[in-house]
């Protein structure tokens, strides 16, 4: 896993979404679906089975009524850069096939279905939950193949996939930039599909390298946290809720443990 | 050969090695993952030119823009419209997942008459001149027979050329009994009758983005209740600005946990709160008296009936709330910064509410003086655009009838459709008084209450016509089924009709070509018209539909087709003096309560109460889900094709249930087999469950999948609209 040589800066795209503002209604979810053509079967009751590449999990203090609160936290994959963004994601570090690959450029974990062959391996890494195995052929009756985007290809049977962050749209992006003879993108020419179909604007997605992208001062709210910090995995996707119970649920703590105030920051130490 | 100890092990070495060294396992394990992979029928979606095309939603009252994002002749993806001043770029899960709608298996795809029983799914199809054939005879015997009020017509809506070409043809052809599906705008408007005295019809509208404080008598603002999009963004608006929300319900609902504060009210006493509230406000005398002295009547006899019978101490004791926390919440909504108001209309506000709380919850908003101020409650005038819908000859044509529903009759003068009472009033009869039935854009068998009586009345009409787009339950109970164009193929006005502070009108366009043999419900009515003939045919003097809306859009027509929507920016609503009619020109207060229904069911036989639990993730309108808002469905609301009923632990321990475990649920309409999901965050005593699902029509996709609210509760009828006011019903539960 060599960083790779570039001449270009390097950007690295994340996410921070405001908690407080999201309302569960869904529609990250069902925009995700029908951007990357993401199947569906008879029964998705079975959540551990079902594809959903942007999953919105319901979060409770536990509280009795009438004090119960409770939050809904969308996730994505957390595109884990790892120890100092040297691309060490938990899924990339295992994969035997180079399905999976840190993309030094954007800070993108892709997922490349072709080789992919099924072991599994990533599932069985990843910490989020955030990869799925297409256990079955996928099936689009009646003419519903034809609302198929021809942007990102279907998957077949014995694959895993995941979020991409609508990479296919970065690439459109900058095919239009080379196209008028730039190198850079503006924050809105990149925007994943969850960002934009969501209702609340609790997502914000942009270049948390890029100081004019809303996303680089966001990321450093005192209220900001992102899920399992503590593993080092680095993950991408941030979360702010001025709730402390949420920011506590999103590591295991002890008990008598103090809530991380502050994002730790991930030192290379090699 | 004598194989001892040596040999085999030998034996199993060397056929180990070997192994190792033919390159036959690893051939295999590639050729294994080629062909796990390589199915010839994982498709390759063709490229071509993308680009966008603009259109309106109308998959539910909220009248969003969108874009849809093409590739040569299909559609791949739909998004929020940016430009448009309803949801700004912003869509909800049902609006994204159109093009399912648009190519699924749950359309009807040519017109089809009925080979078996009712309900039996059994069709032929025919060709649209047998069909129209077929009804034009029907309705030539009803004119011969003199029976033409027993032809009848539901609609979703009155709004727009589409259904005014249906009342139309109606009131031509000699019948008064056109109906539409009830919400909760139909409470709004006869409220705005009775209190704003305006004889027009008016639309509710809500000042959201530019108030403070937001009061809401169980609306659910961020789960579909009013523009759906809209409520959501304006949402996020007050947490930036730090506006505060307070949500007044007896769960746990998304409004009520992204709320400032819950005051869980025991049910069926919000509108003894609201005017607990009024109470404190006019006896601590934080009330606007600039209005409620020179614009409005009635205010001392409402103001004596109220501190009489409503104040702190008994308003706490009926509901359960504390006192010190009534005079607060009071004080807290009468002096609220610059604006506040309070709104109602349970859940999505697909249900018309009680009387008496929409005029207690409007009586608090005229009390601080917030009607038709900004960030106040509006009384918005309709953009008023079709002309022959008040054309003078069509009245005449049904004067003197009387409407089955008795809807705008000395009994319920205020209300204009009473869908609800149809299906008692056909029961009530021997023989159907409805011969004929059109259904357009609605699914009362499965959107009313009480489903078993609801389609056994259908069940009693000779012949049943659905204009819709998709195998539902009431098309399921059609002999006649005349599938429109979906939103997406067709051209048809749209104007808004949720709770907006100003007037907008969408354009819907074909954005792709018909995909199926429909036909547009409204070249329909013409051609059902034209073959009419007489006085009927005479008032349909367009060629086809499109013309019809050409013509009735005049100058408004190329902006629509240019941008998809018309707007007053500028909309401002009618200042106090003038805003009101009646008598006095004033806002009138009322003194006049009458006591609201009981609930359903014996508290000895069914201690518990179940009320619905709505979600924007679950369509719960007569529009059925698509696969993929059902796979946002969580596995606390749905498990395989089990239904989930929320309850809270305390009450399910002392029912005897466990978390997750079977158990039977039973109301004084039917019982159903759930599963049980403990769940804090709602009241002890209730049990909430998700409203939408258990349909029995659709596809493989949504039929059959938990169980409908609607088949479990029965209506309940307000004592002075007349609608359906029903909330909940008493239930028990016991395990399995």
């Amino acid at each position: 896993m060599k960083k790779e040589s570039s001449h270009e800066p390097g950007r690295k795209y994340g996410m921070v979404i405001d908690l407080d503002k999201c309302t569960g209604c869904g529609s990250c979810m069902v925009a995700c679906m029908a951007e990357n053509n993401v199947s569906f079967k008879e029964d998705e009751s079975n959540k551990l089975d079902s594809i959903t590449w942007m999953r919105v999990y319901r979060l409770t203090n536990n509280k009795p009524f009438p004090e119960t609160e409770i939050r809904y936290l969308p996730r994505p994959c957390m595109h884990c850069g790892g120890k100092g963004d040297l691309g060490h994601s938990p899924c990339v570090s295992v994969c035997p096939a180079t399905a999976t690959d840190y993309d030094h450029k954007t800070g993108i974990v892709s997922q490349i279905y072709t080789r992919c062959f099924g072991c599994r391996y990533c599932m069985a890494a990843c910490p989020y939950h955030a990869r799925y195995f297409n256990w079955w052929d996928p099936i689009w009756p009646a003419d519903l193949k034809k609302s198929l985007s021809p942007n990102v290809s279907p998957r077949m049977r014995g694959v895993v996939e995941k979020c991409s962050f609508c990479f296919h749209r970065y690439q459109l992006a900058m095919e239009r930039a080379y196209n008028e003879d730039r190198r850079e993108l503006e924050e809105a020419e990149y925007q994943t599909a969850c960002t934009q179909a969501c209702p609340a604007g609790a997502i914000v997605f942009g270049d948390l390298n890029n100081p004019d992208h809303a996303v680089h001062t966001l990321k450093d709210h005192p209220n900001a946290f992102r899920l399992l910090e503590r593993l080092g995995t680095n993950p991408k996707v941030y979360y702010i809720s001025d709730r402390e119970w949420v920011r506590r649920s999103g590591d295991n703590y002890l008990n008598n443990e103090k809530t991380n105030t502050k994002p730790a920051v991930q030192e290379h130490h090699s | 050969m004598k194989i001892d100890r040596r040999s085999f092990l030998a034996l199993g070495i060397g056929a180990a090695a070997g192994t190792a060294f033919t390159p036959l396992p690893w051939k295999l394990t590639d050729d294994l993952s080629i062909w796990t992979q390589n199915w010839p029928w994982t498709p390759v979606p063709e490229d071509g030119d993308a680009y966008y095309d603009h259109s309106v939603c109308t998959l539910c009252p909220g009248g969003c823009g969108i874009l849809v994002r093409k590739i040569n002749d299909r559609i791949v993806k739909i998004e929020g419209m940016p430009s448009h001043p309803v949801n700004r770029g912003g869509i909800c899960a049902l609006g994204i997942s159109g093009p399912q709608l648009l190519y699924g298996p749950d359309r009807v795809i040519a017109p089809m008459k009925r080979s078996g029983a009712r309900g039996e799914g059994k069709w032929t199809t025919l060709s649209w001149d047998d069909a129209i054939a077929e009804v034009l005879d029907r309705l030539k015997k009803l004119e011969a027979d003199n029976k033409t009020e027993h032809l009848a017509c539901i609609c979703d809506t009155d709004r727009g050329t589409v259904p005014q070409l249906f009342k139309r043809m109606l009131s031509l052809f000699g019948s008064p009994n056109f109906m539409t599906t009830p919400s909760m705008y139909d409470s709004y408007e006869a409220v705005l009758k009775k209190m704003h005295g305006r004889k027009d019809t008016l639309d509710i509208g809500f000042d959201f983005e530019n108030t403070d404080f937001i009061l809401s008598f169980g609306s659910g603002v961020i789960e579909g209740w009013g523009s759906p999009v809209r409520m959501i963004m304006a949402n996020s608006a007050w947490k930036t600005k730090k506006a505060k929300q307070i949500q007044i319900e007896q769960r746990l609902s998304n409004t009520a946990a992204s709320s400032n504060g819950l005051f869980a009210v025991k049910p069926g006493t919000e509108a003894d709160l609201a005017l607990g509230l009024a109470c404190v406000i006019m006896e601590e005398e934080l009330y606007d008296k600039a209005f409620t002295g020179a614009y409005s009547t009635g205010f001392p006899e409402f103001r004596n009936m109220v501190t009489k019978n409503y104040n702190p101490d008994v308003v706490a004791e009926k509901t359960g709330i504390e006192r010190h926390l009534i005079i607060e919440l009071a004080r807290h909504f009468a002096s609220a910064g610059t604006s506040s108001l309070a709104i109602c209309g349970r859940g999505k506000g697909q249900t018309a509410g009680s009387m008496m709380e929409f005029m207690a919850v409007h009586s608090l908003n005229a009390l601080v003086g917030k009607i038709n101020t900004p960030g106040g409650v509006w009384s918005v005038e309709h953009p008023d655009y079709i002309p022959w819908a008040k054309e003078m000859n069509v009245r005449a044509a049904i004067a003197g009838k009387k409407r089955i529903d008795e809807a705008g009759s000395p009994v319920y003068p205020d209300s204009l459709s009473l869908l609800n009472r149809l299906p008692s009033k056909i029961l009530e009869s021997k023989e159907s008084p409805i011969e004929m039935l059109f259904v357009s854009n609605a699914n009362p068998a499965y959107t009313l209450a009480g489903t078993d009586k609801v389609i056994e009345a259908l069940g009693k009409i000779p012949f049943i016509v659905s204009f819709s787009s998709y195998m539902d339950e009431t098309a399921d109970q059609a002999d006649l089924i005349l599938p429109n164009h979906i939103y997406l193929e067709r051209y048809q006005d749209v104007p808004v009709r949720g709770g907006l502070a100003r007037p907008v009108i969408g354009l819907t366009r074909p954005v792709v070509e018909p995909q199926y043999d429909t036909m547009h419900s409204g070249d329909v009515v013409l051609k059902l018209a034209k073959g009419l003939g007489g006085q009927v045919g005479e008032g349909f003097p367009w060629d086809d539909y499109k013309d019809c809306l050409e013509k009735t859009m005049a100058d408004r027509w190329k902006e629509l087709e240019e941008t998809g929507f018309w707007t007053d920016e500028a909309y401002q609503p009618k200042p106090w003096a003038g805003a009101f009619g009646g008598t006095y020109g004033k806002f009138a207060f009322s003194d006049t309560i009458l006591p609201l229904p009981d609930l359903e069911g014996d508290v000895k036989d069914y201690p518990l109460i179940l009320i619905p639990k709505e979600s924007m993730r679950i369509s719960s309108s007569h529009i059925g889900d698509t696969p993929f808002t059902v796979k946002t469905v969580p596995d606390t609301e749905l498990k395989g094709k089990t239904l989930v009923i929320e309850i809270n632990p305390r009450t399910g321990k002392e029912q005897g249930l466990a978390d997750g475990k079977d158990a039977v649920l039973k109301t004084p309409l039917g019982q159903v087999r759930v599963k049980v999901s403990f769940f804090e965050g709602i009241m002890p005593g209730l049990m909430a469950m998700p409203k939408g699902l258990g349909h029995t029509a659709y596809g493989k996709y949504l039929k059959g999948k938990g169980a409908s609210y609607n088949a479990l509760v029965g209506p309940m009828e307000d004592p002075v609209s007349g609608q359906d006011i029903s909330w909940g019903i008493r239930a028990r539960i016991s395990r399995v």
